[in-house]
């Protein structure tokens, strides 16, 4: 009973982990057909911003100390958020249609990511910020120059056209590097040092998170950490649950999940749709972020440990499902660990008859092993639901 | 900005953000020269010593990738040595012009990059290389070119290259003794978790024949793939096969080791009832991981920064002056230190740094002061070093707990495994070798 | 009616071009065959034969990508298994009943059952291209069976390509592990695979290796074959509808391309010595669908330019800027799919050349919608025209 519990606990505990890195993925995924190579990174700057956060509060003392991680899963969702918003709005709204290309695209943003959290300084800082600002404001900088140019030389043609508003661009530019160039030239430490460096960081959970908690009746103790993992995930679940199904710009994603044309026919911003979605998802990347940061190490490289598993989770939970993305995520978990921790050839030895099989399941008890055997069973239960677990139906789904 | 065409948007935009980043590479790169490390280069074109003719050496590190964080600190202690030798006059009366390349943790750069050190750069030695993959790599172009490299890392041993000089501990420096340890003091079971490559393989496989021989139980193993983080299953399988506690000999590498202590702690096994022994965690991997999760557990290395030598003493204020007072030392750090000394010494016996057979035949049986005690280095190519065991306390330092009374003379080829039993190496001699029947 | 262009003419014309595309690859491999030995210095030669083979294993990117539409973000499997391959054939060239050095470190006595075929070197040959295929075939024929596709099958192989990274990496006793295979001490047809001799051997055989792959891709993609894989790209709903069976076109294109790039392996894996589970990261598989997309996307000749140009520059640029190295690494990413969507063949292609010639001052001639004139199906009408005339 006690093997049993402990095994139930355990697999939930690993999909729970899977389940929060893949929420994010599967959502937009299942909105616009993009998969986002990126959402390792956004769940990185997610676990930075907790260190981020994790810092700030150590001055405080203990009692508010204890209380940072709290306030930091709001605040990941945020930076994370941003920054999806800005992936969106800048690249990959450019590029729908074309999921193909949006993969590479968001894997080129990934690798930039990795490069930005290992160098980012003050210097760096200021000039993305003084770029983002010229080019966000650059509406009535054209007019002006549009302005100007009429005063001086009069109308001018289509061609030079362009060209004019292309200014801000090389405006942006010119004034960014220059910032981030003199600034580097001033050599002030403050602003030439790494915030981060390449280093992998310390992000220490609050006691009450780390330290394990018996209960009474079983022979094993619960990690908190995982217990609040678990929670957190049913509480993220909750929360988009209602949103997709209570709220009204919920109603609007999932009308444009279903039927992209006909929403837009109806009146629905598709675009505001998603911009929004992406947004979240990556939010939900930063939380995840945050909850990993009580399992596992924090570096530029932490999201890279998590993406390949939360794609399995997307492909077999199937798309815009996500009871789906639930179940898969907390079945992958329950194999992966049966089988990696050899609980199956510990209940299958006593049974001498099923001598071959134990042998078998002892080859593959192995935690490297066993990720081999995920990934068979996977490509073997997509041969079976090519399309995931719960399947969209209706004439629009092609596969 | 409808006006503007989106291909043509994100052209100048991404260009932009080239621009501006190529901006402040190159202001990093005028930055790093203007650092109190006057011979430091992030490009491949040496600066020319005042003499206008230094001895050129290769520094071989991963600079990026997963394994920078590790190589970096070394680069660190060897720029740190070659500063010190060429304030006091440098070797032969020339200065030591480092020529740093990057291997990019990718072990085909490193012999793309030992190869263009060695033709194009035409150093007169290598310091470098971490892990044993890129060692391993990298010793066939030292072998067919008759070069000469050196190793600052623990690694596994089975190896003696006439061309490698290593000043890390072979398994006999490190391994061997703290089993014996944890046999005398913390339980006769073991349960080995390690990385998924060769290190961790080679060594547990060592430890086996060691438990074997020495009346030790060997309970079980698992291997996690490099960079995963999820020990849950680990866990489980430590509980089952030690239910009333016993020692856990850790060869984890990088980041799995930060999910193995926080989720050990997480499951409520205690470093009373299951001692951690690493062999891959140093002051620095404490930083990184917290030192919460680690006090009470055990590491074994040559060298720590509480070693109390007055060599150690100095070098450790020497090292924070120039890089900071925050950083840590290390054992792999200070074996890269010693290293270049070695060589110096080495040069200087020789009376010449181009002839490398004279360098080489110079080099054994140097002796240096190091911050852990005097090294020596022996005829087959590895040095002599005292074993220390450390307990990490609540500083994120260690407590030395345990060390041997003299250097101990290095084993590279194991006596434990049956496959090299009763094998040795002598490159003094030139009938004996790399491999021979004792 | 001068203006009409009588298809005896068109294709008078098309063997002129074939002609013209003949020498210049011709001329080509002359000058990398004969003149590059003579010019460039031992170590910038290796340089150049790697690249190259690179550059093979692109040709079969663009071949399953450019031309059929399916982006496998596994193909260092293949390459691996095929360096694997020819590795393990040159570390079998010792004595009769001695075993490679690395299995003794392992307590290894007896060479695993797999290890023997390679010992011969037909079967080594054969093996080089056929395991990859087949593991592409079956890889292929699973995921296509059920019509998974797009961004799915990208997963998939991805997915894949770590299976097979840590089962390379953790099987010591069989194959290295981590440390894998080196070529270099070891000796093939009685030459030292690392001495300068042999490798100026393998570099011409790259040269071959390429010629004749692209051969291949060029008589592939341009026949009805090559049309069926363009129409699986463009509409694969509508060719299912006219009547065809994509599947068994895609697991064989993919098999050809498993092919390629176990080619591309073999040939990389002598020349740098080294064959490591290294090949299997994530990174260097879709570093390959980089260079097709620099090169340009179903242009044969872009995915080879692509591939020496994006690594040239890396071996470059990694030198100078190794800090920074991946913010551009990551920019050419953004900047491929974004601006440069065609690469830079189809840049130079569609604008590039009127945007020189606009520079020097001559202007581009009139053409009418070029498709027009080459349209087989116009072209026939105005056949029949001319006919009822």
């Amino acid at each position: 009973m006690s093997l049993f519990l402990e095994s139930l606990f355990n697999g939930i505990s690993i999909g729970s982990v899977l389940l929060i890195s893949a929420l994010g993925l599967a959502i937009v995924f299942g909105l616009m057909g993009v998969i986002n190579l990126a959402h390792g990174e956004l769940m990185m700057l997610g676990a930075y911003t907790t260190f981020v956060v994790q810092n700030l509060f150590k001055p405080l003392g203990d009692p508010w100390f204890n209380l940072y991680f709290i306030v930091a899963i709001p605040c990941a969702f945020v930076v994370s958020a941003l920054m999806g918003l800005l992936l969106e709005r800048g690249v990959i709204r450019y590029l729908y249609g074309r999921p193909l290309e949006t993969l590479l695209a968001t894997w080129g943003v990934s690798l930039i990511l990795i490069q930005f959290v290992r160098s980012v300084n003050w210097s760096l800082m200021i000039g993305v910020i003084l770029f983002l600002t010229i080019i966000i404001c650059q509406k009535p900088i054209i007019k002006l120059i549009n302005k100007i140019y009429i005063l001086q030389l009069g109308n001018p043609t289509e061609k030079i056209k362009t060209w004019l508003n292309k200014i801000p661009l090389f405006l942006a530019i010119i004034f960014a590097s220059i910032s981030v160039f003199a600034i580097n030239y001033s050599k002030q430490d403050f602003f030439i040092k790494p915030w981060f460096g390449a280093v992998n960081l310390n992000v220490t959970a609050p006691v009450w998170l780390r330290s394990p908690i018996k209960v009474p009746g079983l022979d094993f103790q619960i990690s908190s950490s995982r217990i609040f993992i678990i929670i957190l995930t049913v509480i993220c679940i909750a929360v988009i649950y209602w949103f997709l199904n209570r709220s009204n710009w919920g109603l609007r994603i999932r009308a444009v999940t279903q039927n992209r044309t006909m929403s837009a026919c109806l009146g629905i911003p598709t675009r505001q749709v998603d911009a929004i979605t992406f947004a979240i998802g990556s939010g939900l990347a930063g939380i995840a972020g945050c909850a990993i940061t009580l399992l596992g190490s924090v570096g530029p490289n932490t999201g890279q440990n998590y993406i390949i598993d939360a794609f399995m989770v997307v492909v077999v939970g199937g798309v815009g499902n996500l009871f789906g993305t639930v179940v898969a995520a907390l079945a992958i978990g329950t194999i992966d660990y049966l089988l990696g921790s050899s609980t199956i050839v510990a209940l299958l030895t006593p049974l001498e008859f099923l001598k071959p099989l134990t042998e078998f399941f002892t080859f593959f008890s192995s935690s490297n092993m066993a990720k081999v055997m995920v990934f068979a069973l996977i490509i073997s239960f997509l041969q079976i639901k090519p399309a995931g677990l719960f399947p969209q139906k209706g004439r629009t789904a092609e596969l | 900005m409808s006006n503007i065409g989106r291909r043509k948007f994100l052209l100048y935009s991404s260009a932009a953000l080239g621009t501006s980043l190529l901006l402040k590479g190159c202001g990093q790169n005028t930055d790093q020269t203007t650092t109190p490390t006057p011979t430091e280069t992030t490009t491949s074109t040496p600066t020319q010593s005042p003499t206008g003719d230094g001895i050129k050496v290769g520094i071989l590190h991963s600079l990026s990738g997963t394994m920078a964080i590790s190589e970096q600190t070394v680069v660190d202690a060897e720029l740190l040595a070659i500063k010190e030798i060429n304030a006091s006059g440098g070797v032969l009366g020339k200065q030591i012009i480092p020529i740093k390349e990057d291997g990019a943790s990718n072990w085909d750069t490193f012999k793309e990059k030992a190869e263009k050190l060695i033709d194009q750069d035409k150093v007169s030695t290598v310091f470098g290389c971490w892990t044993s993959a890129s060692r391993t790599a990298v010793l066939p172009i030292f072998e067919s070119k008759k070069h000469m490299l050196w190793y600052p890392v623990q690694y596994e041993g089975q190896e003696c290259s006439n061309n490698i000089f290593y000043t890390g501990a072979a398994p006999n420096q490190q391994i061997e003794p703290a089993v014996d340890w944890l046999l005398e003091n913390k339980g006769k079971k073991f349960f080995l978790v390690g990385s998924d490559y060769i290190f961790p393989r080679t060594a547990n496989n060592i430890i086996k024949e060691q438990l074997k021989a020495k009346g030790g139980e060997f309970v079980g193993e698992d291997y996690l793939p490099l960079g995963n983080t999820e020990v849950t299953a680990i866990i489980t399988k430590i509980k089952a096969a030690l239910p009333d506690g016993g020692v856990i000999f850790n060869t984890l590498n990088g980041d799995s080791n930060v999910a193995f202590f926080k989720q050990m702690q997480g499951s409520g096994l205690t470093a009373e009832k299951y001692p951690v022994m690493s062999v891959s965690i140093a002051e620095e991997e404490v930083q990184q991981i917290g030192k919460e999760f680690l006090i009470g557990h055990y590491a074994a290395w040559n060298y720590f920064q509480t070693v109390e030598t007055p060599e150690n003493k100095k070098w450790v204020a020497n090292f924070k002056k120039e890089y900071g007072e925050e950083r840590v030392t290390n054992d792999p750090m200070e074996a890269a230190y010693i290293m270049v000394y070695l060589w110096k010494q080495a040069v200087e016996k020789a009376g010449t740094f181009e002839d490398l057979e004279k360098v080489r035949s110079a080099a054994i049986g140097q002796t240096f002061n190091a911050p852990e005690g005097l090294v020596t280095m022996n005829s087959n190519h590895h040095i002599s070093k005292t074993v220390r065991i450390g307990q990490v306390r609540d500083d994120g330092l260690f407590d030395i707990v345990w060390s041997t009374d003299k250097p101990v003379d290095p084993v590279p080829w194991n006596q434990f495994v049956p496959a090299t039993k009763g094998y040795s190496c002598d490159w003094s001699d030139p009938k004996k070798g790399g491999k021979f029947k004792l | 009616m001068e203006t009409i262009i009588n298809p005896q003419k068109n294709k008078q014309k098309n063997k002129r071009k074939l002609i013209i595309e003949g020498s210049i690859i011709l001329g080509l491999t002359l000058i990398l065959a004969l003149v590059m030995p003579l010019i460039l210095e031992p170590f910038r030669l290796k340089l150049l034969g790697r690249f190259l083979a690179l550059g093979i294993t692109a040709l079969g990117i663009d071949l399953i990508w450019g031309y059929t539409g399916l982006l496998s973000l596994g193909h260092g499997i293949f390459f691996a298994l095929g360096g694997y391959a020819i590795a393990m054939h040159i570390k079998l060239q010792i004595p009769d009943g001695q075993i490679p050095e690395f299995f003794t470190l392992y307590g290894v006595t007896k060479l695993p059952f797999f290890w023997q075929p390679f010992a011969s070197f037909p079967f080594t040959f054969l093996a080089i291209f056929i395991i990859p295929a087949i593991t592409a075939g079956i890889l292929g024929y699973l995921v296509f069976r059920n019509r998974i596709k797009g961004v799915y099958f990208s997963i998939l192989t991805q997915a894949a390509l770590l299976v097979f990274f840590n089962f390379f990496n953790g099987q010591q006793k069989l194959i290295n592990g981590t440390n894998g295979l080196k070529t270099d001490t070891d000796t093939i047809f009685n030459l030292v695979a690392g001495s300068n001799q042999a490798q100026i051997i393998f570099y011409e055989l790259t040269i071959l290796g390429i010629i004749v792959s692209y051969l291949l891709c060029r008589w592939l993609t341009s026949g009805r074959f090559g049309r069926l894989l363009i129409a699986i790209r463009d509409d694969e709903m509508r060719l299912r509808f006219s009547g065809y069976d994509p599947t068994p076109f895609k697991v064989l294109v993919f098999a050809i391309s498993g092919a390629i790039a176990g080619l591309a392996g073999s040939l990389y894996t002598v020349q740098s010595g080294l064959i490591t589970p290294e090949t299997m990261k994530v990174a260097f598989s879709i570093e390959m669908v980089i260079w097709v997309a620099v090169g340009g996307r179903a242009t044969l000749i872009g995915a080879i330019i692509g591939a020496l140009a994006v690594n040239f520059g890396s071996s470059l640029f990694s030198e100078k800027f190794p800090e920074i190295w991946l913010f551009f690494q990551g920019a050419l990413f953004l900047i491929v799919v974004t601006v440069l969507p065609d690469g830079l063949v189809g840049w130079v292609k569609n604008s590039g050349l009127n945007l020189i010639k606009n520079l020097l001052g001559i202007k581009p001639p009139v053409v009418t919608f070029p498709e027009l004139v080459e349209n087989p199906e116009i072209l026939q009408e105005k056949e029949e025209l001319i006919n009822d005339k």
